[in-house]
């Protein structure tokens, strides 16, 4: 069984984020780092492996982005993954739900795996839906949230949470299946992973290497467009307390709910 | 014709969900607006006068594909795309909630159309729809348009009011429709699981909501100390439903209960989206939390930062003291 994670590189949580007002897009500079979320993809591959009863030959991280994702790819690579696909193109920038989706998808078609897993959530945005997208373009099932993969060589039973209550749900390989953050605690990679990480094999395609139409993709391909930024609507800022002596933390909070007649 | 259509999710039972409703009701409005109609899909075998019954929220048509399933997207998907295909649909809207965002995603694929999700508000713009989207932990709103139809939208979790007008009765259309091969692979084993004791935080004033700040299933009943002696329940988050600490029946948020207290209390939340669409309209806030950065301090009317297993025992003990006193 081949397995293929999509992964994608976001700005470290740390950085405070905004969005570029002439490009209408979210400025990318400043720290990244690997999408916490994608991590526990790379976690429930591993798993699996190591579970034995679907016998995974390799685990592919891939990813679509500029230059510099290659990190996120040596971080996917360090956390256990084989090799990785770089998908990187000036022509994709810009590209929107639609179009990544359909990036993805033909990067992926090239690798035939029998098992997409990826992050539910990016955390720079786009989320829930990448997975689905690049489903329907593969021709595959495909489940979204789950917190529970059970597999073997031909089927997984995966658990998650929908409007009603757990679903439990059968799906056949080939699939594609984007994982909430409960699945499972990723493991830390070893210094030896880290170092090893630059050293496996890393392909890089450009859009003309795996069959992407020109158009399909980019500003010029997406479907959605940005008309306007704003800021929300004002909420006047609540009142913070650092608690530093308790007793006195306590006796403000006690005085506030007392205030709003809520004791 | 340029209608809006909607999906609209049902329980085992056949009871519509909420967010559908509330999604009909908005693209009604919006068809108004456009000068056009508003319309329905319903899978399964749901009778003539619950579909037609939809006209009370203002859908003109109800599309039924009797023999597609519920509760996964893919077979909905088929369905959606040959409904738009074959009527000229220019939007497809969902109420917030986990199938909305699959099926919409799906479409997108399909349809090769543009989708926005989150969105909290909808305008009608020159003849087109603009879809308003909070972006970046609600720092920002973008507007966003579409190039070309159908657009997709996705709306956030309690974005759009149930409303009823009079009298309206929907007419109500039979759907064939083959299902594609990959979207029979997925099967349904058990649905609407519940996991846990049955707990009712919908009808308390005060809710005492406890997060994976709390730090392991046992200190619950801090969470659970402090809210009896407030005289509340307790509620939690996803994260910690997940990892069975808490019951299903008491998970606030996208995938779980909305709730409006007049007291909430978040202790251990870092105030996720995902989280807050489940209990922003509470009408106070209280955060303890001790990370400084955590998003909702950016929504509490009072944050508290610091340790909360060494502010929640001393609040108890001060809410018992003043209230006995």
């Amino acid at each position: 069984m081949k397995i293929c994670c999509l992964v994608k590189e976001v700005p470290d949580a740390a950085v405070q984020k905004r969005i570029d007002p002439n490009t209408k897009r979210l400025d990318r500079s400043g720290e990244k780092n690997l999408n916490p979320f994608d991590t526990h993809g790379i976690e429930a591959a591993m798993q699996i492996r190591e579970e034995g009863k679907a016998d995974v030959d390799e685990i592919v991280a891939v990813t679509m982005g500029p230059e510099s994702a290659v990190r996120a790819l040596h971080k996917a690579v360090a956390l256990g993954a084989d090799r990785s696909v770089h998908l990187t193109d000036d022509a994709l920038a810009g590209s929107d739900v639609c179009a990544t989706g359909y990036a993805l998808a033909k990067v992926l078609e090239s690798e035939q795996p029998d098992l997409v897993l990826l992050g539910q959530q990016s955390d720079d945005g786009e989320c829930y839906t990448i997975g689905a997208v690049v489903a329907d373009h593969l021709k595959m099932p495909s489940l979204t949230q789950v917190i529970k993969i059970e597999a073997d060589a031909e089927k997984l039973v995966c658990e998650r949470q929908a409007e009603y209550g757990y679903d439990t749900v059968e799906v056949q390989l080939p699939a594609v299946i984007s994982v909430g953050d409960a699945i499972n605690e990723p493991r830390y990679p070893s210094l030896k992973a880290i170092m090893g990480a630059k050293k496996k094999p890393l392909e890089t395609h450009a859009t003309g290497d795996v069959g992407i139409e020109a158009d399909r993709v980019g500003e010029q391909g997406s479907q959605t467009q940005v008309l306007a930024i704003n800021p929300p609507p004002e909420k006047e800022a609540g009142e913070i307390i650092e608690d530093e002596d308790t007793t006195e933390t306590v006796e403000k909070v006690v005085a506030w709910l007392d205030e709003r007649k809520l004791l | 014709m340029a209608g809006i259509l909607v999906y609209a999710l049902h329980d085992d039972e056949g009871n519509f969900n909420k967010n559908s409703l509330g999604a009909i009701s908005e693209a009604a409005k919006l068809a108004g607006e456009l000068g056009t109609e508003a319309a329905a899909v319903v899978v399964g075998e749901i009778a003539d006068d619950a579909c037609a019954g939809l006209g009370a929220y203002g859908a003109g048509k109800v599309y039924r594909a009797k023999s597609a399933p519920e509760g996964l997207a893919q077979p909905i998907v088929d369905v959606m795309a040959k409904v738009i295909e074959d009527e000229g649909f220019s939007y497809a809207l969902f109420g917030g909630g986990l199938l909305g965002f699959e099926i919409g995603a799906g479409l997108t694929a399909r349809l090769g159309a543009g989708v926005t999700m989150e969105v909290t508000e909808i305008k009608a713009q020159d003849g087109k729809l603009v879809a308003e989207r909070p972006v970046l932990q609600d720092s920002a709103i973008v507007d966003v348009g579409y190039v070309g139809e159908p657009g997709i939208i996705i709306g956030r979790l309690n974005a759009f009011d149930v409303q009823e007008r009079d009298g309206g009765s929907a007419d109500v259309v039979d759907v064939d429709v083959e299902l594609s091969e990959w979207s029979t692979k997925a099967k349904m084993v058990k649905r609407g699981e519940q996991r846990g004791e049955e707990v009712n935080i919908e009808d308390a004033d005060i809710l005492v909501g406890g997060g994976r700040g709390l730090g392991e299933a046992d200190n619950f009943k801090l969470a659970e100390e402090l809210a009896e002696a407030l005289g509340g329940a307790v509620a939690a988050t996803r994260a910690v439903v997940d990892a069975g600490w808490y019951p299903y029946s008491a998970q606030i948020g996208q995938t779980g209960k909305t709730v409006a207290p007049k007291l909430y209390l978040a202790a251990g939340i870092s105030g996720a989206i995902q989280h807050k669409v489940g209990m922003q309209s509470s009408e106070n806030i209280l955060a303890i939390n001790k990370d400084p950065n955590a998003p909702i301090f950016e929504f509490a009317d009072l944050g508290v930062v610091g340790d909360l297993h060494k502010i929640l025992p001393k609040l108890t003990e001060a809410v018992k003291a003043k209230k006995g006193g």
